[in-house]
């Protein structure tokens, strides 16, 4: 499967190092390695979740807890989640950092994926969420602490969308 | 049974948890009997208190953590009973009011009508999807007496524990609540800074009856 797996140690390890300590995911094919070097990780907690929108609450259960998260989705896992990011994330102004697989955008094969990739950007504005693209190696690691530092002192959701040139390497 | 007995029966066993409340008259009900810094009240996104629950028992272990849910906000997240089944933590007791009606978003009404029910008033089982869910408890109870006796034993137990209580469909006295919804949001998380004291202080006897003799020695000589 074409799915970088260098790349994917490198948002791990990036995400690790802003502190995240429990992860909530759905999986999605960009997300595989991702996924599954957090749940060989003994120090991180990875709750498989049945729905996006539960990550919200998890996440906001967790920063009452003291402990810092992250959810691992897909465009419509994003747009799943969405009544939990404003009925939890925005209006208790809790932070929430979401890496997102930006599906749907150039490139993209899979016609099924093709709608979910239009609106991720425009509902992200409409909510007021900050975010920015990871397409590039050297950005994962200054971007992710951008982001975190963000979602901390904001107290408020913010977004990575990781994109194919990050995630997906076309077989040669 | 009235959702408020049941409330004043637990009260005082929740003074060191984190308690994670659903909005409307569950909230309310708990407010009036008295606020706590250590009870967080989620006021809309119906569904995700259990997930907010789980995200607190998952990175405080030693923090037994009450999640007091109801039949309407479980039914709009019954994937998440799957997620709670499968993380397991032991240190999570999922209490839910089930009146059988979306009573606090406009599906009740004075005495006790319901004119907008939930599926639970036809027959679904919210103890029996948790137990199928994988909860290794989950009890469906009607009189005070069984609750008093399946809470208390979920709150002092060791497992994650479901305890579904069958109440009437009453409205609170008042949904008053003099805490604001940010303010409460940032003195529970200072209060979950405080380290949970040692369980075995804490324990208090449960309900105690003739069949169910006490290991408390203060109490024994009482009994006896």
């Amino acid at each position: 499967m074409p799915v970088s797996v260098a790349n994917s140690q490198l948002v791990y390890d990036a995400m690790k190092g802003v502190g995240v300590r429990l992860v909530s995911a759905l999986p999605e094919t960009w997300l595989v390695h991702l996924i599954r070097i957090a749940d060989d990780d003994p120090e991180m907690t990875l709750v498989r979740l049945a729905k996006e929108e539960e990550g919200v609450g998890i996440s906001a259960g967790a920063h009452f807890a003291g402990v810092k998260s992250a959810m691992l989705m897909q465009n419509h896992g994003f747009l799943q989640a969405i009544n939990g990011i404003v009925g939890v994330s925005l209006l208790y102004k809790i932070p929430l950092l979401m890496l997102i697989t930006d599906r749907g955008t150039f490139g993209e094969k899979d016609p099924w994926q093709t709608e979910g990739g239009k609106y991720t950007r425009p509902v992200l504005d409409a909510l007021h969420i900050a975010h920015d693209d990871l397409s590039r190696p050297d950005d994962v690691e200054p971007k992710m602490a951008k982001a975190m530092s963000l979602a901390q002192s904001s107290l408020s959701p913010v977004a990575l969308l990781l994109q194919r040139d990050l995630m997906w390497e076309e077989p040669k | 049974m009235k959702r408020i007995d049941c409330l004043k029966a637990i009260y005082p066993e929740l003074e060191d948890c984190a308690v994670v409340t659903i909005m409307g008259a569950v909230a309310a009900e708990l407010y009036s009997l008295g606020h706590r810094a250590n009870f967080f009240y989620l006021e809309h996104a119906m569904g995700l208190a259990s997930s907010i629950g789980l995200g607190i028992a998952l990175s405080q272990p030693n923090r037994k953590v009450v999640v007091i849910d109801g039949d309407g906000s479980v039914l709009m997240n019954l994937g998440g009973l799957t997620t709670m089944a499968r993380s397991r933590p032991k240190n999570l007791v999922h209490l839910i009011f089930d009146n059988e009606t979306l009573l606090s978003v406009g599906g009740g009404a004075p005495g006790g009508y319901k004119w907008f029910t939930t599926a639970t008033s036809t027959g679904s089982d919210l103890a029996g999807i948790a137990r199928a869910a994988g909860y290794p408890r989950a009890q469906l109870v009607r009189e005070m007496e069984d609750f008093e006796e399946a809470a208390l034993g979920a709150i002092n137990g060791d497992e994650l524990s479901c305890v579904v209580a069958k109440v009437e469909a009453e409205m609170p006295k008042s949904f008053l609540m003099d805490v604001h919804m940010l303010e409460n949001r940032f003195e529970f998380p200072r209060a979950l800074q405080q380290p949970p004291k040692d369980k075995r202080e804490l324990r208090r006897p449960t309900r105690i009856t003739k069949q169910q003799p006490t290991t408390i020695p203060a109490l024994k000589s009482l009994e006896e």
